[in-house]
């Protein structure tokens, strides 16, 4: 009940700022489609009470997002490099990520991170690794994505052991 | 005030400009790089920083408006989707067995793969064969 509570307010908010209309009618328009969701959404629930965990903290991912948004400059500009140079891209190299996540969600934010950072493409995920391929593969490029791993661990709750 | 709208102005104007830029220097490699995987690499520079710089440009021209929420909610979507895009394309090449020069360990753990499925496939259809 809460949680429909939460859900209706939320599907509210969304409505009106994507809306921006304030008249009577589009205002009742508004309500029912939140009520009709509402109404689908609860009737789902019933089909199966699977509910959806976040295991990833708040805090700890906006301070991953904001060392994210740095990796992607410098890897646009490694790639720019590299697009601009003349050259063809000699190094390019498929290789294996060791995936240290234990909840869903945390991995799919890595291999997320890997494939927005220009120059890694995470190709395929396996049990405990990923496959990326990467554009120009150096020395430091193995150590980069550990490290980025390391993050992505922190940002895991500890209780995170529903891996499924 | 008037500072104020020069700063925006100035500003927006050069996240939009470098976002083309961007998005130019992207489709430059998707044309020049010789082969599949190299083109995907050039096409996450449009992705990510092409994306990024335009939306957060034409925010900053939006000022404190439902224009910039909404550009926001999309940059959030593109955020998320692009790099799935990019991963389900070069996932799929993968698994049509389309692979790049220099990678033959992966390339046997496929075809490993591939045979463990037949091999499942055909105790099912023996299986189905002697309940018939």
């Amino acid at each position: 009940m809460i949680r429909g509570v939460i859900a209706a307010m939320g599907l509210a908010i969304l409505w009106l700022l994507m809306s921006g209309l304030y008249k009577t009618l589009i205002l009742i328009f508004g309500a029912l489609s939140v009520l009709l969701t509402i109404f689908i959404i609860s009737r789902m629930d019933k089909v199966d009470g699977h509910k959806l965990g976040y295991d990833i903290g708040v805090l700890a991912t906006i301070k991953y997002l904001v060392w994210l948004f740095v990796e992607i400059a410098k890897s646009n500009w490694a790639v720019t490099k590299v697009i601009l140079s003349g050259q063809t891209p000699e190094q390019q190299k498929m290789f294996e990520v060791p995936v240290n996540q234990k909840s869903e969600i945390a991995q799919v934010v890595f291999a997320n991170s890997i494939t927005l950072t220009p120059g890694t493409v995470t190709v395929e995920s396996e049990d405990d690794n990923f496959i990326v391929h990467a554009l120009d593969f150096g020395d430091g490029d193995m150590e980069a994505l550990t490290d980025m791993d390391a993050r992505v661990c922190a940002i895991e709750t500890g209780n995170a052991g529903s891996k499924q | 005030m008037i500072a104020l709208d020069w700063f925006v102005e100035i500003a927006s104007w050069i996240a939009i400009v470098m976002g083309s830029a961007f998005m130019l220097i992207g489709a430059v490699g998707t044309l020049r790089f010789p082969d599949f995987w190299s083109r995907v690499h050039a096409v996450s520079v449009t992705d990510s920083a092409g994306m990024l710089l335009l939306t957060l440009g034409m925010c900053i021209q939006g000022g404190f408006t439902l224009v910039t929420v909404k550009l926001i909610i999309i940059g959030v979507f593109l955020f998320i989707t692009g790099p799935t895009a990019t991963h389900a394309v070069a996932n799929a090449a993968l698994v049509s067995g389309f692979l790049p020069k220099g990678a033959d360990k992966v390339r046997r753990k496929i075809s490993a793969k591939e045979t463990d499925k037949k091999k499942v496939k055909k105790k099912k259809t023996t299986t189905l064969k002697r309940k018939l």
